[in-house]
């Protein structure tokens, strides 16, 4: 950045003497001054609408948290902390947290798992890999609506797909929609459909870019296909799986549209945002409640935003 | 990404031994070596694939069958005829080509707007002179991190203060800043050689020439991602339209689809549903299938990077 900065500014003189502080020193210059507005006149719509829409309502969730408040209505009275302990004390906290995280560990692990093994297969030299890439990317990019309609038709225990495949082999489907695990176990098979093209994608790019010389020397030295994979690029692949990690957490934690397509009342399957959603807009419009809720989520997703920026960090470094 | 390099060892498959290497390998066309190609290289491919594309196969040939066909212990794969029955009944059921225009709507100015001042944004960052420009790049590094569902409440609060329920100017606007086009363009603007502006400045060019004469039309690759990605995603929008719409005119087609769900709750319906799905799904997947080169760098880069 050092670069461009110094080669398009040639004009303006660094730290002269004169007034103490080194903005104070460039706005004087009339180039600069005419910078500071061109950039404001550039970013500011942007800067103005992410403030707007992205920072006020991280503020307002933890105001709102405080009320207890239906929606819609126009008095509110302050509650304090009320709403987080009912909703720790509560049967929801357990409730929710622990769908939450089975729905994130599973997820996260299954399309990991699964992607790895699909990247295994298309950075084979066979033809045909280049579409099969795209194929199994193509879920990741549709409708989360269409696709969770698409499957809870084959779901279906009357008349969907999977249990006439059942039938076949002498089985009664099970109750998919009116089992509150069952529920549960669907959405998540659903979501690592839709997502572990994602993983296949990015483990295959973390692949491809495996040292090679590292690669043959190990085969060389007689280790063969399966040994390779599991002692040099296991390791090697550690930033990509970590990687994967946080980015497929953060969006299992954020899945929305499957959840409300295949179980609209969240039976089983009401996580962190699927709960703060019900809460706000469902039959009870508490929206100092759900607003306790989104603010517990946000205090996860930063945690593991903190993990990430060092992550991120790191890799700046060593690359 | 799909640039191999020359010796790329295939970990199922027996490594393609450079020239000078001695070890010992089969012939190229051995029975041996012919099970192995096939059993670690297409099967498993062709299962991937296979597990991706027959539901959505089952979502077409579904939408063309009467219910009749769907409610019966005897299953057919094919439907009986190409009847477009189910489709007309999800158009009149519900608005679907209300939704249609809504969604194309909201998806061409809301993705126009993203992309035109994540230019402008990306642009300010790397070349024009501000104090605290590092700072601001930052908070648009973690705005990327915030989730846009911790605030639906809040924006829900503001745009229907505003009188912006109902509309799509109320669909559009919470989601106009963008921090993902943001960030990738400006990453892509640090690599430009600072050459070819430095002449451009001494030719007297201000910023907005050097802008729309040299930095854009060199980005032209990077832009179309940012758009792809954004496009996408306006048009698979849910949660949000879903919040600040409960009346069918101004509906985007993913709220719509929600919408005819609520009104086909039985068996029989199912068809119609696979209609209104094909309806979503296809226009999105014909852009993937298209420029599946840019999505798919756009959505992974994007997220690797930040």
């Amino acid at each position: 950045m050092t670069r461009q900065l110094a080669s398009t500014s040639p004009a303006s003189p660094p730290d002269q003497s004169g007034p103490p502080g080194k903005h104070q020193t460039r706005r004087w210059s009339g180039r600069a001054r005419r910078d500071f507005f061109v950039f404001l006149a550039l970013a500011l719509p942007n800067l103005i609408l992410i403030a707007v829409f992205t920072y006020r309502p991280l503020i307002s969730n933890i105001y709102y948290s405080t009320l207890d408040w239906t929606l819609g209505s126009a008095s509110a009275t302050v509650v304090g902390i009320d709403n987080y302990v009912t909703f720790f004390t509560s049967d929801d906290a357990p409730k929710v947290l622990g769908t939450t995280a089975v729905f994130t560990l599973v997820t996260v692990g299954g399309s990991m798992l699964l992607g790895l093994v699909i990247a295994l297969a298309l950075n084979s030299k066979v033809r045909g890999t280049t579409f099969a890439r795209s194929a199994v990317f193509a879920p990741y990019v549709l409708s989360g609506v269409g696709v969770g309609l698409v499957w809870l038709f084959i779901f279906d225990p009357g008349y969907g797909v999977l249990a006439w495949i059942l039938r076949g082999i002498g089985q009664q489907s099970p109750q998919w929609i009116n089992d509150p695990q069952l529920s549960l176990v669907m959405v998540i098979l659903v979501y690592v459909w839709k997502n572990l093209g994602y993983c296949a994608v990015v483990y295959l790019a973390g692949l491809q870019s495996l040292p090679q010389d590292v690669m043959e020397a190990a085969s060389l030295d007689g280790a063969n296909g399966f040994r390779r994979f599991l002692s040099m690029s296991i390791p090697l692949l550690s930033p990509t799986t970590f990687f994967l990690l946080i980015t497929t957490m953060l969006s299992s934690l954020q899945a929305f549209d499957l959840i409300r397509i295949m179980t609209p009342l969240g039976t089983g399957t009401s996580t962190l945002i699927y709960e703060a959603y019900l809460q706000a807009f469902g039959a009870f419009n508490r929206a100092g409640y759900s607003a306790a809720i989104s603010v517990v989520l946000f205090a996860i997703l930063l945690v593991i935003t903190v993990l990430q920026l060092r992550f991120v960090e790191r890799k700046v470094h060593y690359s | 990404m799909t640039s191999l390099s020359p010796v790329n060892p295939d970990p199922t498959a027996p490594p393609v031994a450079p020239s000078e290497t001695f070890i010992p390998r089969d012939r190229p066309f051995s029975a041996r070596n012919l099970i192995q190609t096939i059993a670690g290289g297409y099967v498993p491919l062709l299962l991937a694939t296979l597990v991706v594309f027959l539901p959505l196969l089952w979502m077409i040939l579904s939408s063309f069958k009467l219910p009749g066909e769907i409610i019966t212990m005897d299953l057919k794969i094919l439907p009986a005829s190409l009847n477009p029955e189910n489709y007309n009944i999800a158009m009149t059921t519900v608005p679907f080509a209300q939704f249609f225009i809504n969604s194309t709507i909201v998806t061409v100015v809301g993705s126009t707007i993203k992309v035109l001042l994540a230019i402008l944004t990306a642009y300010a960052l790397v070349f024009v002179r501000f104090p605290f420009r590092n700072a601001i790049f930052i908070l648009i590094l973690v705005a990327l991190m915030v989730p846009p569902q911790v605030s639906i409440l809040p924006n829900y609060i503001l745009i229907a203060g505003l009188g912006g329920k109902n509309t799509l100017w109320g669909i559009i606007l919470p989601g106009l800043g963008t921090a993902f086009g943001t960030f990738l363009l400006r990453q892509h603007f640090l690599t430009l050689p600072a050459s070819i502006l430095e002449s451009a400045e001494i030719d007297g060019a201000g910023h907005w020439r050097r802008l729309w004469q040299i930095v854009v039309p060199v980005s032209i690759p990077s832009i179309a991602t940012v758009a792809l990605v954004t496009v996408v995603s306006e048009w698979n929008e849910y949660i949000w339209p879903l919040i600040i719409t409960d009346r069918p005119e101004t509906m985007t087609l993913p709220v719509g689809l929600t919408l005819l769900q609520n009104s086909e709750s039985n068996a029989s319906g199912w068809g119609i549903l696979m209609a209104g799905a094909v309806l979503v799904i296809v226009p999105i997947l014909v852009v993937f299938a298209a420029l599946q080169r840019y999505i798919v760098a756009g959505l992974t880069q994007g997220s690797v990077t930040g």
